[in-house]
């Protein structure tokens, strides 16, 4: 099952091995990860996609805790957060295809960034669900290249998480 | 007053409390150890391979309860101490590593004698630090050894380049320290205390499962005075031994593949476990999907991962094991008709355990001929002092001394249980005398193991430490042969040491005594001989070379199918 784990982590140096570490060496994968400053100095917030059972995904949580310059972490599996993604994509756009393409993202609200005469370069943002429709539609026409930031996560509600 | 950051380390671990440093000089850390040529305030004891030192370091921990401190240099002197780092780091032993680096201008250059140790030792430490302004010294020092000895403690590497050292800064060492992302939960919660004694009250057949834990956390006290309240069965891992006085009837003995039949039998067949800074170990627990099939858990400890990681538990209690006692205990007292009820129905339980003891009790066939090894550990325990510390390598010797030794206070056995570390023993005891001079150190071996570490013969002698170093001599890598003639049709692959060594003249090479022999009647005289010595000894046993540990679980069988002869 795919969990959506925040973490919220000292920003020293690191950090970002320790907690890659804790999954490598249990021979996880990790789908995606996201990490960038927050609100407040000296913290970091990392969003990490993975997947795995239910056990040793408590145990990686739990581990996760243990390390010590982490200081805060949510499993965000229960769908109590709000995930978005962005994704710049390099897509084929000639002729009759161009129309097509302009059509699609229209109707997922994305945006044209970049455009040749051969191409355009799309941006586009939305949960992660959203991101990979967009791209089944773009493919058949002529998908160059992908950028995925991976998913970030919010809880949902009024209390917010300090940092 | 400005110093240079190599003095500031020297008065950081003073202001720590470290009297004893064990450490190897080099490139990266010759400022540090030309500020130790006049700093008298820490004793330096110079090992022959940082290894040992690691160990040496890990030794003192484990003996006094303290953080134990171990130096090396950049590069191979950083690498030499992974397998001390990891030693400790599987046991849950306090220790601050020190490793000089290459100046800061020089880091990811491939520079002489440099390497990444932060990065290797990542896995095997609690955490580290690379010290990069000489003004951080003290406050990451400070941090180092809080971390090493709070909550479930463990080794934290401090890296610490050389122009670092030479730089100059004034020292003030902070007064506490604050880590807003490392705040161990240490005071059990009282509603899971009281629920835990509940449970404990109405079980009719419990068992009291203690690890390491209840060693490190200073809780042997707390854990016989409940254990003896209620008339609880214990059993201790490896590492738990010397929680609980085996010399009480209460005592199971050890648990596990190597461990006593009543032992295993009691857990397979309790409706209770209460299992205290224990983490459910393989060697523990054999087959998962069998283990303690009846068994309500409760899981006491101080560090949540231990939780659940191997078992399902029915009720945790996340805190240092001794609060957690002690707040037990304060609950038991407060209903003591009921507890007096509880211990007088126990009874149909400790004569189904006292039947299992008296089926299959832990012993050996005894030889006029060969000497027998677990005759050697017994004629030890009667011959040495009560307070003696006993190290182990590990392999068969271990598990012989476990089992025959008879542990009766913590931190008189000083083993790798974790890791399982061969060379570990001779330099543990070497930690071990220097933090204790005047207490009978002895460290048993077997002839692999001690060769893994032998040079440190002359550090003893050297350093006047002396460590009495048993030897049980089989030729073999007993326990591997032993699996190879279990499991793998006794075809001793590599398992044969052909060359016999003489110890004795070993001994002497290095300016101490030995002593050697093969027969069972001189067992005792060279024991008392080997004791009667001021400094270190080598007492060799040349014993039954085919001789098996047993009982045994095979690794993946149930713990209640144990291989009582064979």
């Amino acid at each position: 099952m795919q969990h959506t784990i925040s973490v919220l982590v000292e920003n020293e140096f690191g950090v970002l091995s320790r907690v890659a570490n804790l999954f490598s060496g249990r021979g996880f994968n990790i789908d995606s990860l996201t990490v960038a400053p927050t609100n407040e100095e000296g913290l970091s917030r990392m969003t990490i996609v993975t997947r795995g059972d239910e056990q040793i995904l408590e145990q990686i949580t739990k581990q996760l805790n243990k390390l010590i310059d982490i200081i805060k972490v949510i499993d965000f599996t229960d769908g109590s957060a709000i995930e978005r993604e962005m994704a710049l994509v390099k897509v084929t756009a000639e002729d009759e295809s161009r129309a097509e393409v302009l059509r699609i993202v229209d109707i997922f609200r994305a945006k044209i960034i970049d455009v040749t005469p051969k191409s355009y370069t799309i941006e586009a943002t939305g949960n992660p669900v959203k991101i990979d429709a967009i791209l089944e539609l773009l493919r058949p026409l002529g998908l160059k290249e992908l950028v995925r930031t991976g998913a970030v996560a919010i809880g949902r509600g009024a209390k917010g998480w300090k940092g | 007053m400005k110093m240079n950051g190599a003095r500031i380390v020297l008065e950081c671990l003073k202001k720590e409390g470290v009297d004893t440093v064990f450490g190897y000089p080099g490139g990266t850390v010759i400022n540090l150890y030309d500020e130790l040529y006049s700093f008298k305030d820490i004793r330096h004891i110079l090992p022959r391979h940082e290894q040992a030192g690691t160990h040496a370091a890990d030794g003192y921990a484990r003996a006094t309860g303290r953080v134990g401190v171990a130096i090396a240099t950049s590069g191979p002197g950083a690498t030499n101490t992974v397998t001390g780092i990891a030693t400790a780091y599987m046991d849950s032993i306090p220790m601050v590593i020190i490793t000089g680096q290459v100046p800061t201008a020089l880091i990811g250059n491939d520079a002489f004698q440099e390497v990444d140790i932060i990065g290797i030792t990542r896995p095997c430490t609690k955490h580290s630090f690379l010290i990069r302004d000489v003004n951080d010294i003290a406050g990451i020092m400070k941090k180092a050894f809080y971390i090493a000895r709070s909550g479930r403690p463990g080794p934290v590497l401090v890296d610490l380049p050389k122009d670092v050292q030479i730089a100059q800064a004034e020292f003030s060492y902070p007064e506490t320290v604050e880590i807003r992302s490392y705040k161990p939960n240490l005071a059990g919660h009282p509603k899971q205390v009281e629920k835990a004694v509940g449970m404990l009250l109405s079980a009719q057949r419990p068992v009291v499962y203690v690890g390491g834990g209840a060693v490190l956390g200073n809780a042997a006290e707390e854990l016989t005075a409940l254990a003896r309240k209620l008339a609880l069965p214990v059993t201790t891992t490896l590492m738990g031994l010397g929680s609980f006085p085996e010399n009480d009837p209460l005592s199971l003995g050890m648990l596990g593949m190597h461990g006593a039949y009543c032992a295993n039998m009691a857990m397979t067949n309790s409706d209770l476990i209460i299992a205290i800074g224990a983490r459910f170990d393989d060697r523990v627990t054999g087959k998962v999907a069998t283990f303690a099939p009846h068994a309500k858990i409760i899981h006491i400890d101080v560090d949540p991962t231990s939780i659940k990681k191997n078992v399902r538990v029915d009720l945790p209690i996340v805190g240092d094991v001794r609060d957690v006692l002690d707040k037990m205990i304060k609950q038991v007292d407060k209903g003591s008709v009921k507890a007096a009820e509880f211990r007088d129905a126990l009874a149909p339980w400790h004569e189904e355990i006292a039947g299992w003891k008296a089926k299959h009790p832990i012993g050996y066939k005894q030889s006029t001929t060969v000497i027998k090894p677990q005759f050697v550990i017994q004629k030890l325990r009667e011959l040495s002092d009560d307070d003696a510390i006993i190290s182990t390598d590990v392999g068969q010797h271990q598990m012989w001394t476990a089992q025959f030794f008879q542990f009766n206070r913590p931190r008189t056995l000083l083993t790798s249980g974790g890791l399982g570390t061969m060379g570990f023993g001779l330099p543990a005891a070497m930690g071990a005398q220097a933090a204790f001079p005047d207490r009978q150190v002895i460290t048993i071996c077997g002839d692999g193991g001690v060769q893994m570490n032998i040079q440190e013969m002359a550090t003893l002698v050297q350093n006047r430490l002396p460590v009495k170093i048993v030897i049980l001599n089989n030729n073999f890598l007993g326990m591997v042969r032993q699996w190879q003639e279990l499991f793998f049709d006794k075809r001793y692959s590599s398992t044969c040491m052909e060359l016999p060594i003489d110890f004795v003249k070993l001994a002497e090479a290095y300016g101490a005594k030995g002593f050697s022999t093969s027969k069972p009647g001189e067992v005792e005289k060279v024991i008392k001989q080997g004791f009667k010595e001021k400094g270190p000894v080598i007492m060799e046993f040349k014993i039954a070379r085919e001789e098996k540990v047993l009982p045994m679980v095979p690794a993946g069988a149930s713990l209640n199918e144990m291989v009582l002869n064979a």
